[in-house]
């Protein structure tokens, strides 16, 4: 212990206890604080790079699954478009199908109808030619009757054999 | 023509032609083993000194006339005013160096003031009683002192200019300092200081690793003088660990050193001043763990080396060799755990000073 304060060196002290100081100063303007800032920068920058990249990796696969729920939801519609094509489709048959019979039956009753119509028509057409056909026999019958009783009778015989054949 | 190659060139030469300097020694004629070993123990002993001259290596010819490698360094005291000289006026101690009317004398390693012929005055147990004027002078350790602020000053500034050069990269040297500056600040300083405050401490932190370690490396090298055994040096580093950790105790610090929460009245005032001395406590350990450490392993690692030339055989100075290449590995170790360590505990009384305790 003598030995130490012995060896104790004042000079050396106020000197080392200087330059030590003036060292610090020195380097923390110089040296440490630059070092150490653009250490910091730098792995400030590293680490805002990571993060971006993890962010573009999270949207990305944001993305993707939002174009998978796309697709699906794609094809769900299309599968729902396709079987609504389909109902409707079967539907227009459908409503085709009793349309048309419908107007066939509505046709048909009309067909039927105006036969009926026409037949009444003829018939009674055939009626007033019968009768104008009686009309004119009776006339020309009573003009044979008038000039020859044979020949009236005669007449009436043919005319009524023509009427039988028609 | 033969050489009495002293310790010192052996450091040296141990690092470049180590079989150069055995053989030289192999043949040496017999000495006498006690004579060998006090000098071993002195040259270890003049190693861990601080010295006035910048001495390389040093030499006694034939005519036992001492030969010194190397270059004088400043001496400045102040003694009623400034006196600045070379240190070669004192010829390494062998003579009295006279400045404006005053005599100085280089005494074992300090120097003191003397009449003209440079008696020294011894009390009862042999120390010198003369007068010690204030010495400020650039000694070898100032010199180391100096060359390591620069290297750090040079380095660490090119290193940053570095990384505005090149876009936020370090470039050449700083590739390799930017890991040790980040570990750090990364497994040193947060951990130990936390996120929210580790900041402020980084400039410290930074620079007392850095100091410590280039200063122990340089200890290592031969041409260097190891400024981390000195007392002086640890006790300031020590102290600027101390006045940082008490300026920035809050009030939660304070709290735990004088009135300890959570234990007993009677238990608070015996805690007080054993926390109080504590705090003193602390920062010494750290002043006395570099310091041991350092000049343990310098008289270790010299003691085997000497061991090399009191063997004066092939196989025990072989062993010692390797044993003291071994040693000289650790010793890198030492050097960087020593600054390592130093660091830690030093933010880990930061992190007391500022630790918030929300649990209490």
């Amino acid at each position: 212990m003598e030995k130490l304060f012995e060896d104790f060196s004042l000079g050396l002290f106020v000197w080392q206890a200087v330059l030590f100081i003036a060292l610090i100063l020195l380097l923390r303007k110089f040296a440490w604080k630059p070092i150490l800032d653009s250490v910091n920068d730098r792995e400030e920058g590293i680490k805002n790079a990571l993060d971006s990249a993890e962010k573009a990796k999270l949207e990305m696969e944001n993305l993707q699954a939002d174009n998978q729920k796309l697709i699906k939801e794609a094809r769900a519609e299309r599968e729902a478009m396709l079987k609504e094509a389909r109902e409707i489709k079967n539907k227009m048959i459908e409503d085709a199908k009793d349309e048309a019979k419908e107007t066939a039956n509505k046709l048909i009753a009309q067909a039927q109808e105006s036969i009926e119509t026409e037949k009444k028509a003829a018939i009674s057409e055939l009626k007033s030619q019968v009768a104008n056909l009686s009309i004119d026999i009776a006339e020309k019958v009573v003009r044979e009757e008038l000039s020859n009783k044979d020949k009236q009778v005669k007449l009436v015989e043919s005319m009524l054999g023509e009427a039988t054949l028609n | 023509m033969r050489r009495k190659i002293s310790l010192k060139p052996i450091t040296l030469l141990l690092f470049i032609v180590t079989f150069v300097t055995y053989s030289q020694e192999e043949h040496g004629h017999a000495d006498s083993g006690s004579d060998k070993k006090s000098e071993v123990k002195a040259y270890i002993q003049h190693h861990l000194k601080d010295s006035y001259d910048f001495n390389l290596f040093s030499w006694t010819t034939d005519s036992g006339e001492e030969k010194h490698f190397g270059f004088s360094l400043p001496v400045i005291l102040w003694d009623g005013g400034l006196k600045v000289f070379s240190s070669s006026k004192f010829h390494h101690g062998e003579t009295v160096a006279e400045v404006d009317g005053n005599y100085y004398k280089n005494y074992h390693g300090k120097i003191y003031k003397t009449d003209a012929e440079g008696t020294i005055n011894y009390d009862a147990e042999h120390h010198a009683t003369n007068e010690k004027p204030l010495d400020f002078s650039i000694t070898k350790n100032v010199t180391m002192i100096m060359m390591v602020f620069a290297i750090m000053f040079f380095m660490f500034s090119r290193m940053a200019k570095s990384y505005k050069k090149n876009n936020g990269m370090p470039k050449g040297m700083g590739r390799f300092l930017e890991p040790i500056v980040l570990y750090v600040r990364d497994e040193i300083a947060k951990p130990n200081i936390g996120e929210k405050y580790y900041k402020r401490y980084m400039s410290y932190l930074l620079t007392v690793f850095f100091f410590v370690w280039i200063v122990n490396l340089f200890g290592l090298t031969p041409i260097g003088m190891n400024v981390t055994n000195n007392i002086a040096v640890t006790l300031c580093l020590a102290l600027i660990t101390y006045i940082i950790t008490t300026f920035s105790g809050n009030k939660n610090y304070w709290k735990h050193i004088f009135w300890m929460p959570g234990v007993p009245v009677p238990m608070k005032i015996i805690l007080a001043p054993i926390e109080l001395l504590g705090t003193i406590i602390k920062p010494f350990a750290l002043m006395i763990r570099l310091y041991a450490n350092i000049t343990a392993g310098h008289v270790v690692l010299m003691s085997i080396i000497g061991m090399v030339f009191l063997f004066q055989n092939w196989l025990g100075s072989g062993l010692s060799f390797m044993l003291a290449f071994v040693l000289a590995i650790l010793e890198l170790l030492v050097a960087a755990l020593q600054a390592y360590i130093f660091t830690v505990l030093s933010a880990l009384y930061f992190g007391m000073a500022v630790e918030e305790h929300d649990h209490h």
